[in-house]
C-alpha cells in the first residue's frame, strides 16, 4: 500500500462541483433533521403533556359561573290587559306566554313582543289564579261566583315549507264551564294534579275550602270520569300563600308573617292540623312560597332577602315533617322568584332590581346582576332555563342565560349534602335516574373513598408479600436462583388485568365465600408454619442441612406453603363447623350485623394486591440490591449477624426507595380499573368493611363516561374524576421519581 | 452455626426466623404466579376435552327422583348445615357433603344448562356408548339417545334401541352423513349472507352516501343521477340472483330432522341444520378423544363466536387485538424514537429536559382509564366530530369518526404507550459511548448521518425492547379500549375485500374485553366460564411470547452490538 502511495499521490480535489453539491445535499440533510426530529420530538411530548390540558379544559366549564345578557325589551304585549299574573315560555323559546290581570291569556313573539293570539277568559275577570307546575303548562282561575276554571297551554309544531312554525292554543281539559268549588268569591287558590286526581284549595275572605277530583278511566270508553268531594277546612287569618304538596297528602297555608299551618288531607272528609312551622326568620314578612322543580322542595322567600329550602323528612316514627334545610341570602328584601323547570336552580328578583340565580343542591349562587333600575314584578325561565323573561313598570324584558353547571360546586363534590328524600346530608353518587325530577348526587367522595379503600386493602396485601420477598431475592438469595425468580415475578407485572379480574370475580371470589375461614386461618398458620419449619430445619442434623445451601430456602419453602395453603382449605369446612355452626357467612351477617357480599373489599385486595406486587417488588429490590457492597462488609466485618445488617444498615439506606416503590405501587392501586370493575359489586357506598365491595373513581369512569351526554355536567364532573386521578397518580410518582433520584445521587457519592 | 446446636433464644436472636419469614414472601409469590398460570391453562385446555355423559338416578330426599343425563364440570364440598339451611333434606349424620355441578344441556327443554347435585344422591351411574352430545348453533349443547333421522319428514334409518347395536350405529351414521351436508350448505348460506350480500351492501351504502355528497355539493346533475340509478340498478339485480339462491338453500338445509330421546324420557324432533357437531364422547377412544380436542381448539381460535359469545371461535377477536396492536406500533414507534432522539441528542439538557423526562416517566403510571376518557373527549368528541363535518358530511348525522373505532382506539393506545417507547429509546440512547458518536463525527459525518448510520443502529436493542413492552402493555390494556371503540360483537372485520380493504373507522373485538364481556355481561355466565378461561390462557401465551420475544430480541441485538459496547 505504500509503495503504491508513494508511486501516486492522488490528486485529492475536495471542491469538485460534483462533491460540492454532495455537500451541500448532506448540509441540506442534517438540517433538515435537525429541524424535523425538533419539530417531531416536541409535539410529541406536546401532545403527551396535551392530556393534562384537555382534561382541565373540559373541566374548567364547571366552575366558571354564568352569564346573563339582555336580549330583548319590549312594552307588555297587549298592555292594556294589565300587569301579568304569570310568565312563561315555550321550550323553544320564541313563543312567551302571559296571564294579565283582567283574566286575558296573551300567546306573544318573544323576540319583538307583538301579541300572536289573545284567548279572553271565558268567565270573566277572575280573582284568583294558580299554577299547577310550570312543567305541567296547567293554570287555574278562581272567580267571584265560587267558580274554578283549569285551563292549559298547548303548542302545536308543525314544519310547513321546512321551517319550524309553533300555533299556540289553549284548552280546558275538564271544560269551559269551570267547576264550581266554593260558594263564596275565591281570594287565594293553590291546585295540584296528577293522573290519578287533582285537588284544588280555594281561600275566601273567611272560609277555607279543599275540593278532590278523583278521576277514573272508563276501560270501555276511555273517557275520563270525575268524583268530586268537598271539605272545608279551618280558615287561616291573613292567608297570603297556599301551596298542596306534590302528592296531594298535605295543604301548606301560610300568612304573611310566615306562619305555616300544615294540614293533613289524606282523609278529605277529615282535614286535619298537622303541623304549625314558622317558615320565615324574626319580623321578615312572608314574599313567596313555590315549589321547586319535583315538587318536594318548599323555596320560601322573604323580605329580609332569605329564602330558605324545606322538604319533608321522615322522623324516627317514619312520620314527615316538613324540615328546615339550607338557605341563601340577598341583602335586600326579594320581590319574587322563579323556578327552573327542569333542574334544582331557581331565580330571585330583589327590590334593588337584582337577579340572582342559584342552585339548590349545591346551595350554589351562580350570578346576580342588575337587571333593571325600576320595581321589578315578575320573572321566568324559559323551560330550557338558557332564557329570562323579566316584567317592570316600563314593560317586559328578555335575557339570553347562561348557566350550564349550576349544580356543581366544591362543596356538592366533596361535602356532605341533604339530598331531598334523604333524612339527613350525606355523601352519594347517583348521577342518573329515570325520572325527569331526578336530583343529581354528584358527591365524588364515595368514590374518591372507594378507590381508597381498594388501594389500602391492595397495599395491605401487597407491601409485606413484596417488600419481604425483595429484602430476600436482593440481598440472601442465591444468585442462580435470583436469576430464576425475577423473571416470574415480573411475569406477573405482565398479566393483563382483565385476566386477574376475571379470576377474582369468578373464581376467588365464590371460592373465597365458601373457604372463608381458610382465608383468615391462613394468615395465622402460614407465618407460624413456616417459622416452625424453620426452626425444625435447624434442629436438623447438618449433614441434611447442607444438602441446600445458603440462600435457597424458598425452594425449601414451596412444598410447605402449598401444604399449610391445602391444609387451610380443607380445614375449612371443619373450622366453619366447630364455631360458625357450618355457616360462616350467617355468622358475619346475622352475628356480627356486618354485610356481606360475595365480591368485597377483601376479594379487590387480594387480586389488585397480585397486580401491584410485581411493581413495588421490583423497585424494592432495585433500591436493596444497589446498596453499595462497602456498607454492608462494614457492618459484617464488625461482627453483626445477616439480619442485624439488613435491618440497620442495608434498610435504612435503601429506605427511600423502597417508599418511592410503595409510592408507585399505590399510584398503579388506585387507578387499576378491571379489577375493580369485575371484583366489586360497583356500589358507591362510604364503608370500610372488608366484606363490602366499593365503586372506585376509575371503574366508574369505566362505567359511565360511555353514557354521559357530551358536554354536560356528568360529563364534565367524570373528567373531573379522571382529572383527579391524574393529577393524584401524577404527583404520587413524581414524589416517587424525586426520591428515587435522590437516592441515586446518593449512592454514586458512596 | 455449625458448632452446637443453637437453644431457641438464640435462634431467634441470630435472625435467621426473619429470614426464613422473608424468604416464605418469596415462595408465596412464585407459587401464586405459578399456580395462576397452572389454573388459566388447566381450566382453559380442559374446556375442549370432550367429557364423559354420566347417566344416573337422582334422588334427593324429599323430591322425586329422575334419571340425569349430565357432564361433570365441578365439584365441591359444602357444610351439610348450609344445605339444610337451603330447606334441603339431608341426613344427619352428614357435616359436609360433595356438591358436583352438572351440565344437562337442552336449555330449550328444561329451561337451564347447569344444575347443582349432590352426589350422594347420584346413584347407579352408567356412561352409555350410544349417548350422544351435539353442539347446536342456539340453545346450547343436547344430550339425548338418537331415534331416528329424517329427510323431508320421511324416515330414513331408525332404531329403538339405547345400546349400540347395528340399527343404532346405523342410525348414527345416516345421522353424521345428515350433519355433514347440512354444515356444508350452513357455510355455503354464511358466504352468500355475509360475504357476498355484504358486498352488495356495502356498495349499496357507498352509492347512497355518493349520492348525498353530490346532493350537498349542489353537483347531482341528472347525468350523475342516472349513472348511479344504473349501478344501483345492477346491485339490486345481484341482489335479487343472491336472494334466489338463498332461498334455494335454506329449502336444501331445512330438509333432515332428527328424533332425539332426553333425559326425562322426552322424545324432540329436531332440525339437523341447528347442529354444529355431534359426537358419543363415551364411545371414544383416547387418540380420538385427541383428535377432537385438537379440531375443537382450532374451531376456537379460527371460527366465529356463537350465541352471545358464549360458544365457537374467538378469531374475530384475535383479529381485532392484532390489527389494533399493529396499527398501534407502528404509529408509537416513529414517534415515541423521535422524540427520545430530540430529548436525548437534540435539545439543550437543562433543567427543561429534566422537567419533560420526569413528566413522560410520569405518564406511563397514569391510570390507563384516563387515557381511555382523554381519548373518548379529544379524540372522537373533539377530532373525530370535526373530520366527519370537514370529510363525511354525507354520512352525517351518523358519525363516522366521531364514534369509538379502530383508529381511535390505536391512537389512544398509542398515546398510552408512547411514554415506555421513550423512556426505554433515551435510556439506550444514554448507553451508548461518547467516543464512538466523537469518532464518527470526526471522519465527517455529520449529526444526522452519525444518528442515522451508528446512534440508532447501537440502541435498536433498546428501542426494540420498549416497542414490545409497549404492544404486551397494549395487547393486555382494556379499559381505555371500552370508551374508544371495542365492542362485544362486531358485524364484520375491520379488514375485509370490501373497499377501502382496511376500515379504520369500524369498531372491532378484543380478546381482553371479550373476557370481561363473556364472563360478566353474559347472561348464562356458567355456559360461558370455560371459554372465558381458554380465552384467557390465548391472552396470557400472546403477552407472554411477546414478552419473552422482547427479552431475546434485546439480547441478539446486545451481542450483536457488544463489541462496541465499553
Amino acid at each position: 500500500m505504500s509503495t503504491q502511495a508513494d508511486q501516486k499521490i492522488p490528486e485529492l480535489d475536495f471542491n469538485t462541483p460534483a462533491l460540492k453539491r454532495h455537500r451541500k445535499v448532506r448540509a441540506l440533510k442534517d438540517r433538515s433533521a435537525t429541524v424535523g426530529i425538533a419539530i417531531g420530538g416536541s409535539s410529541v411530548i406536546l401532545a403527551v403533556l396535551l392530556i393534562c390540558f384537555y382534561l382541565l379544559y373540559e373541566v374548567a366549564p364547571l366552575f366558571s359561573g354564568a352569564s346573563i345578557e339582555p336580549k330583548e325589551a319590549y312594552t307588555l304585549p297587549s298592555e292594556e290587559s294589565g300587569k301579568s299574573l304569570y310568565l312563561t315560555t315555550e321550550e323553544q323559546m320564541e313563543v312567551g306566554f302571559r296571564v294579565a290581570e283582567n283574566g286575558d291569556m296573551i300567546f306573544f313573539n318573544v323576540a319583538d313582543g307583538s301579541v300572536i293570539k289573545k284567548v279572553q277568559n271565558p268567565l270573566g275577570n277572575p280573582t284568583a289564579f294558580a299554577v299547577e307546575s310550570d312543567t305541567s303548562d296547567l293554570m287555574a282561575f278562581g272567580y267571584a261566583d265560587g267558580r274554578t276554571l283549569v285551563v292549559k297551554q298547548e303548542y302545536k309544531i308543525t314544519y310547513p315549507d321546512g321551517t319550524r312554525l309553533i300555533t299556540p292554543s289553549i284548552v280546558y281539559p275538564y271544560g269551559d264551564e269551570g267547576v264550581q268549588a266554593a260558594d263564596f268569591p275565591i281570594r287565594m287558590m293553590s291546585v295540584r294534579n296528577s293522573d290519578s286526581r287533582m285537588t284544588v284549595a280555594v281561600v275566601g275572605d273567611s272560609s277555607a275550602q279543599v275540593v278532590r277530583l278523583d278521576k277514573d278511566v272508563n276501560f270501555i270508553t276511555e273517557e275520563v270520569e270525575l268524583s268530586e268531594t268537598k271539605a272545608s277546612i279551618p280558615f287561616v287569618d291573613d292567608t297570603y300563600a297556599l301551596l298542596i304538596s306534590g302528592d296531594q297528602r298535605y295543604l301548606y297555608v301560610a300568612d304573611r308573617s310566615g306562619a305555616m299551618n300544615e294540614f293533613d288531607l289524606r282523609d278529605i272528609d277529615n282535614v286535619t292540623l298537622k303541623d304549625q312551622i314558622d317558615l320565615v326568620k324574626d319580623d321578615a314578612q312572608l314574599v313567596s312560597m313555590r315549589y321547586l322543580v319535583g315538587k318536594s322542595s318548599v323555596m320560601v322567600a322573604d323580605s329580609s332577602g332569605r329564602v330558605s329550602q324545606w322538604f319533608n323528612v321522615r322522623d324516627d316514627n317514619n312520620v314527615e315533617h316538613l324540615t328546615f334545610i339550607r338557605d341563601v341570602q340577598q341583602p335586600v328584601g326579594l320581590v319574587t322568584m322563579a323556578m327552573e323547570h327542569r333542574r334544582k336552580g331557581f331565580a330571585t328578583l330583589d327590590e334593588r332590581g337584582v337577579v340572582a340565580i342559584f342552585n339548590a343542591t349545591s346551595s350554589r349562587q351562580v350570578i346576580d346582576e342588575k337587571l333593571t333600575d325600576e320595581t321589578g314584578r315578575l320573572i321566568s325561565f324559559s323551560p330550557r332555563a338558557n332564557g329570562l323573561l323579566l316584567e317592570d313598570g316600563s314593560g317586559l324584558h328578555f335575557f339570553d342565560v347562561d348557566n350550564e353547571h349550576p349544580e356543581v360546586s366544591w362543596s356538592s363534590i366533596w361535602g356532605k349534602v341533604w339530598y331531598e328524600g334523604y333524612q339527613e346530608p350525606t355523601y352519594t353518587w347517583q348521577s342518573s335516574a329515570a325520572n325527569n325530577d331526578f336530583e343529581p348526587k354528584y358527591s365524588l367522595m364515595p368514590l374518591a373513598f372507594g378507590t381508597i379503600k381498594a388501594a389500602f386493602y391492595a397495599m395491605l396485601m401487597a407491601v409485606p408479600l413484596a417488600i419481604c420477598g425483595a429484602i430476600y431475592t436482593a440481598y440472601f438469595m442465591a444468585p442462580a436462583l435470583r436469576r430464576k425468580v425475577k423473571p416470574v415475578i415480573e411475569l406477573m407485572e405482565a398479566l393483563p388485568t382483565v385476566i386477574l379480574g376475571f379470576l377474582a370475580g369468578l373464581f376467588f371470589a365464590p371460592f373465597l365465600e365458601e373457604n372463608l375461614a381458610a382465608a383468615f386461618s391462613i394468615l395465622v398458620v402460614l407465618p407460624v408454619g413456616i417459622l416452625l419449619f424453620a426452626f425444625l430445619w435447624s434442629r436438623l442434623p447438618a449433614s441434611i442441612r447442607w444438602m441446600v445451601p445458603e440462600g435457597w430456602q424458598p425452594l425449601l419453602l414451596i412444598p410447605v406453603v402449598v401444604l399449610l395453603g391445602w391444609f387451610c382449605v380443607a380445614m375449612s369446612p371443619v373450622i366453619e363447623l366447630s364455631f360458625f355452626d357450618g355457616n360462616i357467612r350467617g355468622y358475619i351477617t346475622n352475628d356480627l350485623g356486618i354485610t356481606f357480599d360475595q365480591r368485597n373489599a377483601l376479594v379487590v385486595g387480594f387480586a389488585m394486591g397480585f397486580a401491584v406486587i410485581p411493581t413495588i417488588f421490583s423497585i424494592t429490590e432495585d433500591a436493596i440490591f444497589s446498596v453499595p457492597k462497602a456498607l454492608t462488609q462494614g457492618s459484617l466485618a464488625l461482627g453483626a449477624t445477616y439480619w442485624q445488617t439488613m435491618t440497620r444498615v442495608v434498610l435504612p439506606t435503601a429506605s427511600p426507595g423502597i417508599f418511592s416503590a410503595v409510592m408507585i405501587g399505590m399510584g398503579r392501586a388506585v387507578g387499576e380499573t378491571m379489577i375493580v370493575l369485575m371484583a366489586t359489586g360497583n356500589t358507591p357506598i362510604m364503608d370500610f368493611n372488608i366484606f363490602e365491595g366499593m365503586r372506585t373513581l376509575a371503574a366508574n369512569l369505566a362505567v359511565e363516561v360511555p353514557e354521559s351526554e357530551v358536554g354536560s355536567s356528568h360529563y364534565r364532573i367524570l373528567f373531573l374524576a379522571a382529572f383527579v386521578l391524574f393529577i393524584f397518580t401524577f404527583v404520587v410518582n413524581t414524589i416517587a421519581e424525586t426520591v428515587r433520584q435522590h437516592l441515586r445521587k446518593k449512592y454514586g457519592s458512596l | 452455626m455449625k458448632m452446637k446446636k443453637q437453644t431457641v433464644s438464640q435462634w431467634v436472636k441470630s435472625g435467621d426466623p426473619w429470614v426464613w419469614l422473608n424468604a416464605g414472601a418469596v415462595a408465596i409469590s412464585v407459587i401464586m404466579v405459578l399456580g395462576l398460570l397452572t389454573l388459566i391453562a388447566v381450566r382453559g385446555l380442559g374446556h375442549f376435552w370432550p367429557a364423559d355423559i354420566a347417566q344416573g338416578t337422582y334422588s334427593l330426599p324429599g323430591s322425586a327422583p329422575y334419571t340425569l343425563v349430565a357432564e361433570r364440570v365441578e365439584t365441591t364440598e359444602v357444610p351439610a348445615a348450609q344445605l339444610r339451611e337451603a330447606g334441603i333434606n339431608v341426613a344427619d349424620h352428614h357435616d359436609l357433603m360433595q356438591r358436583t355441578l352438572m351440565k344437562t344441556g337442552n336449555r330449550d327443554v328444561y329451561g337451564s344448562d347447569f344444575r347443582w347435585i349432590l352426589d350422594e344422591y347420584f346413584t347407579d351411574v352408567t356412561k352409555p356408548e350410544m349417548l350422544f352430545a351435539a353442539e347446536r348453533h342456539e340453545w346450547g349443547n343436547l344430550y339425548g339417545y338418537l331415534k331416528a333421522v329424517k329427510e323431508d319428514g320421511q324416515v330414513v334409518e331408525s332404531t329403538e334401541d339405547l345400546t349400540p347395536t347395528a340399527s343404532a350405529l346405523a342410525t348414527w351414521a345416516v345421522f353424521e352423513k345428515s350433519i355433514e351436508r347440512a354444515t356444508k350448505i350452513y357455510d355455503a348460506i354464511h358466504e352468500v349472507e355475509k360475504d357476498e350480500i355484504g358486498a352488495i351492501n356495502h356498495k349499496l351504502e357507498r352509492l347512497r352516501l355518493e349520492q348525498r355528497r353530490l346532493e350537498l355539493n349542489d353537483a347531482l346533475t341528472p347525468q350523475k343521477q342516472a349513472d348511479l340509478d344504473a349501478k344501483r340498478a345492477e346491485q339490486d339485480a345481484l341482489y335479487q340472483g343472491l336472494q334466489q339462491r338463498l332461498i334455494d338453500l335454506y329449502a336444501q338445509i331445512n330438509r333432515d330432522t332428527f328424533v332425539v330421546q332426553v333425559m326425562d324420557g322426552s322424545i324432540h324432533e329436531l332440525q339437523v341444520a341447528k347442529v354444529v357437531r355431534a359426537y358419543r364422547p363415551n364411545a371414544m377412544g383416547i387418540p380420538q378423544k385427541i383428535g377432537f380436542y385438537g379440531a375443537k381448539v382450532w374451531e376456537f381460535l379460527s371460527a366465529e363466536p356463537r350465541e352471545a359469545n358464549t360458544e365457537g371461535g374467538v378469531f374475530p377477536a384475535i383479529f381485532g387485538t392484532v390489527m389494533m396492536v399493529l396499527l398501534m406500533t407502528v404509529l408509537v414507534t416513529p414517534f415515541g424514537v423521535v422524540a427520545a432522539v430530540y430529548l436525548r441528542e437534540y435539545a439543550k439538557q437543562g433543567v427543561v429536559t429534566r422537567t419533560i423526562r420526569i413528566a413522560v416517566n410520569n405518564l406511563a403510571g397514569v391510570p390507563s382509564i384516563v387515557y381511555g376518557v382523554f381519548g373518548l373527549g379529544f379524540f372522537i368528541y373533539f377530532m373525530g366530530s370535526g373530520i366527519d363535518q370537514a370529510f363525511f358530511p354525507e354520512a352525517l348525522p351518523s358519525p363516522t369518526f366521531g364514534t369509538g373505532g379502530l383508529m381511535w382506539a390505536s391512537v389512544t393506545l398509542a398515546l398510552l404507550t408512547v411514554p415506555v417507547v421513550i423512556v426505554a429509546t433515551e435510556e439506550g440512547l444514554s448507553r451508548i459511548p461518547r467516543n464512538v458518536r466523537e469518532g464518527s463525527l470526526a471522519l465527517g459525518a455529520t449529526k444526522a448521518e452519525t444518528l442515522w448510520r451508528v446512534v440508532l443502529p447501537m440502541a435498536s436493542p433498546a428501542i426494540m425492547t420498549g416497542v414490545i413492552l409497549a404492544v404486551a402493555r397494549a395487547a393486555g390494556e382494556v379499559a381505555p379500549l371500552m370508551l374508544v371503540g371495542v365492542v362485544k360483537l362486531a358485524p364484520s372485520l375491520p379488514l375485509d375485500g370490501n373497499y377501502p380493504y382496511i376500515h379504520l373507522d369500524q369498531k372491532f373485538m378484543h380478546l381482553g374485553f371479550h373476557i370481561y364481556d363473556v364472563g360478566f355481561q353474559s347472561p348464562n355466565v356458567e355456559a360461558a366460564r370455560p371459554l372465558v378461561y381458554a380465552t384467557a390462557l390465548l391472552l396470557v401465551i400472546v403477552i407472554a411470547l411477546l414478552n419473552l420475544s422482547a427479552v431475546t430480541i434485546r439480547n441478539h441485538l446486545r451481542e450483536k452490538y457488544k463489541s462496541l459496547e465499553m
